[in-house]
């Protein structure tokens, strides 16, 4: 659903800030151009009367309590009420704080009280978007609130948080002013020839950017595997039926979700699940598991549709767990899926899994690497006796190098959004380099310049561009 | 009762100088009655600074300014005594034509057309006064002006062009002047009625160099700088034939750290450094004593020594702009090498005068205040020959079509360095005289010399000073350009022999398979009449590649075109950029895109910002004082961030839905 257009900062919103957990103390934040008055309705000082909020200055704490004004002012709560008044707030519209004493009974009272009294409940995120449209945060702070609203687990929470902070801001602001500096210097010497002079200037931009673009080669990079570990890992389970697919779904969940029985071809549909595993290094990875039909010429109409999911779930997945029966013989339906997968190349990742190493071998890990893409690894696994599994942990973490992403202190950009226009500027700083190797006239890394500066500036929301309404409409739509 | 003499006419122009002489004829040439006045007739189209027309930018505002039908580009070529296409070695968006000028036969050859121009009349005279009534929208619109002698002039529009005229003084030293330029009568009441009608003036300053008798210089201790072998017009109109003249040359000499101590020591004398000028000076034409002290690592500074005409031994010192007195500047001169036994005809001296702030104007150079009223040229705040007459242009353009009931002619950053220089001007906050520069354009590869008639005559077509001859003559071009393009992408040479050995002979490389013309003229070493060696033995059949080219009809234009390789230059060398930079040009075309989709976003004119309420106070401040047309002119405005067009952007998408709920809802 799209935000409603009429509501849009003409209203007094109201909510709890503070975690629902049992904590000391709970805070309802109200904001808008109501903050004060529907405070002032239902608060009383320490001798029990109403006082007038608006004569507070900005920035103080008042004790009180806060009482419901429709029963005869029962109090409710002994509460703090801190006043920040517009545009010195983080939503930069006037802001009332009530800290109440922790509870969320106490907590939801209060907040029905101010709701009922003219506040409406704030949208998630919707403080923030406040911020924002106020001027008070650029994009790329209020995106990473989002984030942080939505993240789902440890390392997502840390990458907005350090998002919160500016890092992203101040890496992309840092990128930006030496651009500038190099298309000022570009112009001032078509300008002004007599005292700016281009004499050598040509190798010492293609130095300067190449610096440029190994630093956006990095964020990049860092930020694609950030994003797995923020975003979680598309994972497929693939092999032929009863070869111990579903067994290994319900091992990584945790659950007895899909129905293992013997006879094969028990899961006919695509089961899909997500789970949260740790390595040895208690990195948390969140893997977006789908369990898929075997995939076997069958008659049988229904799971024929199986099988097609199954190959589909194949094609958008980052990662394959290719589940054998080592108590069988490669069969075709083995040989298959191999292909499926050697197809890919290395778009994707692939782990080998021989299921039922419990039991004696018909194929060795080398019958097996021979058929999958290559340096796919190979990992004997039980499902009956739980061997293997922890390998199987670690090798996910290290192939997608979690544990190198979560103790750097690299910078991530969030989302897409951010990522695709990191992407942009690195390529319009490869052109401007092409340029200068062409030989070609200094004015002509002008307009590469601009794009890759255009780009970065579009990040942090310091440049504007026409469908800016649909990109924030569609961002702070997310997470409700 | 009034007893004043009354003269009924339509527009009138006051002042005569570069942005009246165009803001007049335009006017005049649409059909309107239109009066120009000056303080002296000797004064019209007088060059009181730099004697030439042109320059890096500025050759590319005389362009536009002729492909929309002005006048600027065809006087020079009636006068100019030597030119020169400048940035030969860049990229073809900084080439830029410059042309000396014979001062006294430009000023004398614009009176004439001013004078043969039917519907214009020239009147030497002092205006005083704006006459205005109260609007049928409350705000004051132009009736008529009264000139010093009580004479009014009835007429429904005014374009002021008062240059540095308006309550000028001149300084040297400690020796100030109450004139205008060049010893001329400044103007004394205007500057008072056009602040009572609510516009504040502001002051500005420039400066300009001595002149001096070129037969006391020693030319030989200077570098001689000769124009263009061949020399390319500035006017569209103008016969190439007519321009091959005997040229005059120019001199380049250099300043010394003699000429630097000098100046030092008697920086307490600058009135600038004295504290006695009040005006804000143009950073980007500086005087000696400015660039002495602002570069002060640099030993030495460049002086272009250039002639003021073929009738007169006066020679320009360009470069040295002072304001020194009389003794210092004697002393200054004589350091340069060639200048040691230099005699000064005329001081360097600066001028202060009025003008306003062009925050006051609308994008088509109308007031916001005043109906009727539009400004153009120095007064306005910019500075240069050039920038004045394009101003002056478009402001003539824009009171006929005020006349007419019609849209104003407003070109966008995107078309032209004119749309730059407006909305620069118009929109952004300019603390000293404006210029042109090749930086200030952002599409600058698209806005070329060589090709502002392709993007502009149809303009200058629809508003009616450009002939329907003349607009075809570009229609045609254009198809040209496309069909060559289209043939050397289409057109493939082998890897025979004879093509090999002809590369080799043109400093290229061999080709290994068939290539096509086109990316033979990518390389950077082969230009286009170089392909001519490649066609020959290419069996293109030329009679049916004209055939299919021509599929335009009019009779003058098409005898021009007879096959492959007979086009014009003017048509080769637009396909010869266009090929060669392919890449660039649809990069910054993408940029244009985006960046109309800005401009193209309206605001409606009756906008509440009180309504838009999370605005900063800046912002909303500054909104309602400017009214940008479009969030584009919006995000240009100083003080107003991309939060705050965010904001806006918002509360317009917000406003739109609604209207469009409440329209479903019924």
């Amino acid at each position: 659903m799209a935000l409603t257009f009429d509501r849009i900062q003409s209203d007094t919103i109201a909510a709890i800030a503070t975690s629902t957990a049992e904590a000391g103390i709970g805070i309802v934040r109200l904001s808008g151009p109501d903050a004060f008055s529907i405070t002032g309705n239902i608060f009383r000082n320490q001798e029990g009367k109403a006082v007038s909020i608006s004569g507070w200055k900005s920035a103080t704490i008042h004790y009180g309590f806060i009482v419901d004004p429709d029963a005869e002012d029962e109090k409710l709560d002994e509460v703090l009420v801190s006043i920040l008044r517009s545009p010195h707030s983080y939503t930069t519209e006037d802001t009332i704080e009530i800290n109440t004493h922790g509870g969320s009974y106490v907590e939801h009272r209060v907040l029905e009280l101010v709701l009922r009294k003219g506040a409406r409940l704030a949208e998630a995120g919707e403080f923030t978007k406040r911020a924002f449209l106020g001027g008070r945060i650029d994009l790329s702070r209020a995106e990473a609130v989002m984030d942080l609203i939505r993240s789902q687990n440890e390392f997502a929470r840390k990458t907005s948080l350090a998002c919160l902070e500016g890092s992203v801001e101040a890496k992309v602001k840092k990128l930006r002013s030496g651009l500038l500096y190099e298309i000022a210097f570009i112009e001032s010497a078509l300008d002004d020839p007599e005292n700016y002079s281009l004499e050598g200037y040509p190798s010492k931009l293609d130095h300067i950017l190449t610096e440029m673009i190994d630093e956006l080669d990095r964020l990049l990079l860092f930020s694609k595997s950030g994003r797995v570990l923020t975003e979680g890992i598309d994972t497929v389970i693939a092999g032929k039926p009863n070869a111990g697919k579903s067994s290994l779904l319900n091992e990584l969940s945790g659950s007895e979700r899909a129905i293992v029985t013997e006879i094969a071809g028990t899961t006919r549909d695509t089961l899909e699940e997500t789970v949260r595993i740790r390595d040895d290094y208690d990195s948390e990875i969140l893997l977006h598991l789908t369990d898929t039909a075997g995939i076997h010429n069958t008659a049988d109409a229904v799971e024929k549709i199986g099988v097609q999911r199954a190959l589909k779930a194949i094609e958008h997945a980052q990662l394959i767990l290719f589940v054998l029966d080592i108590s069988r013989e490669l069969n075709e339906e083995d040989i298959r899926i191999a292909e499926k997968l050697k197809s890919f190349g290395t778009r994707k990742k692939t782990i080998a899994l021989l299921n039922k190493s419990d039991l004696p071998g018909r194929i060795t890990k080398e019958d097996v690497r021979n058929i999958i893409p290559d340096s796919s690894p190979v990992i004997s696994i039980s499902l009956e006796t739980g061997m293997g599994i922890r390998e199987l942990k670690n090798e996910i973490s290290r192939m997608f190098r979690l544990g190198d992403i979560q103790n750097s202190n690299e910078v991530f950009l969030a989302n897409i959004r951010q990522c695709t226009l990191a992407q942009d500027a690195r390529d319009s700083l490869a052109l401007v380099r092409q340029s200068i190797r062409k030989g070609m006239p200094e004015d002509f890394f002008s307009i590469d310049l601009r794009n890759a500066y255009t780009s970065l500036g579009l990040i942090i929301g310091e440049e504007v561009e026409d469908d800016l309404v649909n990109e924030i409409f569609s961002r702070f739509c997310l997470g409700k | 009762m009034d007893h004043s003499f009354h003269i009924k006419t339509e527009i009138c122009v006051i002042g005569a100088g570069h942005a009246g002489c165009e803001a007049a004829l335009a006017a005049a040439r649409l059909g309107f009655d239109t009066v120009i006045f000056t303080m002296n007739t000797d004064s019209i189209a007088m060059m009181p600074c730099n004697p030439h027309i042109g320059g890096s930018s500025k050759g590319h505002l005389v362009r536009e300014i002729d492909a929309l039908g002005g006048e600027m580009g065809k006087n020079i070529d009636r006068t100019f005594i030597q030119s020169k296409m400048l940035n030969r070695s860049k990229g073809p968006a900084v080439h830029s034509l410059r042309a000396q000028a014979d001062k006294a036969r430009y000023s004398e050859s614009m009176r004439q057309v001013l004078e043969n121009q039917n519907h214009l009349e020239i009147r030497q005279g002092e205006v005083t006064d704006l006459l205005t009534q109260t609007g049928p929208d409350g705000r004051p619109e132009i009736i008529g002006v009264r000139l010093y002698s009580g004479t009014v002039y009835d007429c429904r529009i005014v374009i002021l062009c008062t240059g540095t005229y308006l309550n000028a003084r001149c300084l040297v030293g400690e020796t100030i002047t109450e004139t205008g330029p060049s010893g001329m009568q400044k103007s004394t009441w205007l500057k008072k009625s056009i602040e009572s009608l609510g516009i504040p003036t502001r002051r500005f300053k420039t400066g300009t160099p001595a002149r001096m008798d070129g037969r006391s210089l020693d030319y030989s201790k200077m570098t001689i700088q000769h124009g263009d072998q061949v020399v390319e017009p500035f006017s569209y109109s103008t016969d190439p034939a007519a321009v091959q003249i005997e040229q005059v040359p120019c001199y380049l000499t250099y300043t010394n750290e003699k000429t630097h101590e000098i100046i030092r020591a008697n920086l307490d004398r600058s009135p600038i450094y004295a504290g006695i000028i009040e005006g804000t000076g143009p950073r980007y034409c500086p005087s000696i004593e400015d660039k002495v002290v602002k570069f002060a690592e640099k030993t030495r500074h460049q002086v272009f020594i250039e002639p003021e005409g073929r009738g007169t031994n006066e020679m320009y010192v360009d470069g040295m702009s002072s304001s020194m007195p009389d003794d210092v500047q004697q002393q200054m001169y004589r350091t340069v090498p060639g200048l040691e036994h230099c005699r000064i005809v005329k001081n360097a001296y600066a001028i202060e005068y009025d003008c306003i702030s062009a925050n006051e104007l609308k994008l088509s150079l109308e007031t916001k205040k005043v109906s009727g009223l539009f400004c153009a040229g120095q007064f306005n705040g910019s500075s240069g020959y050039e920038e004045a007459a394009a101003q002056g242009l478009i402001a003539g353009i824009n009171a006929v079509q005020k006349l007419r009931g019609r849209e104003p002619l407003i070109l966008k950053r995107s078309e032209a360095y004119i749309g730059v220089l407006i909305d620069d001007l118009v929109t952004k906050d300019n603390r000293e005289p404006y210029r042109m520069m090749t930086s200030r354009a952002e599409y600058r590869l698209l806005l070329r010399q060589d090709n502002a008639d392709l993007r502009l005559r149809k303009y200058g077509y629809e508003v009616g000073l450009i002939t329907r001859k003349q607009y075809e003559y570009v229609c045609w071009k254009q198809q040209k350009i496309r069909d060559e393009i289209k043939r050397l992408k289409t057109t493939k040479v082998g890897a025979a022999k004879e093509n090999q050995e002809y590369l080799a002979s043109i400093g290229s490389t061999p080709i290994r398979t068939a290539t096509s013309l086109a990316e033979l003229l990518c390389r950077p070493e082969i230009t286009y009449p170089l392909l001519k060696g490649l066609e020959s033995v290419s069996h293109f059949d030329s009679v049916k590649a004209a055939e299919k080219c021509s599929t335009w009809n009019s009779t003058d234009t098409r005898q021009a075109f007879e096959g492959p390789f007979s086009l014009p230059e003017s048509v080769t060398e637009e396909v010869e950029i266009d090929i060669k930079y392919e890449g660039y040009i649809e990069r910054e075309r993408k940029q244009v895109e985006q960046f109309n989709k800005l401009e193209n976003r309206k605001i409606p004119a009756d906008i509440d910002y009180d309504d838009v309420e999370s605005l900063r106070l800046e912002a909303r401040k500054k909104l309602m004082d400017f009214r940008p047309s479009s969030i584009g002119q919006a995000s240009r405005i100083a003080g107003v961030n991309p939060a705050d067009i965010a904001v806006l952007l918002i509360y317009l998408e917000k406003k739109k839905k609604m209207e469009s709920g409440s329209v479903s809802r019924q």
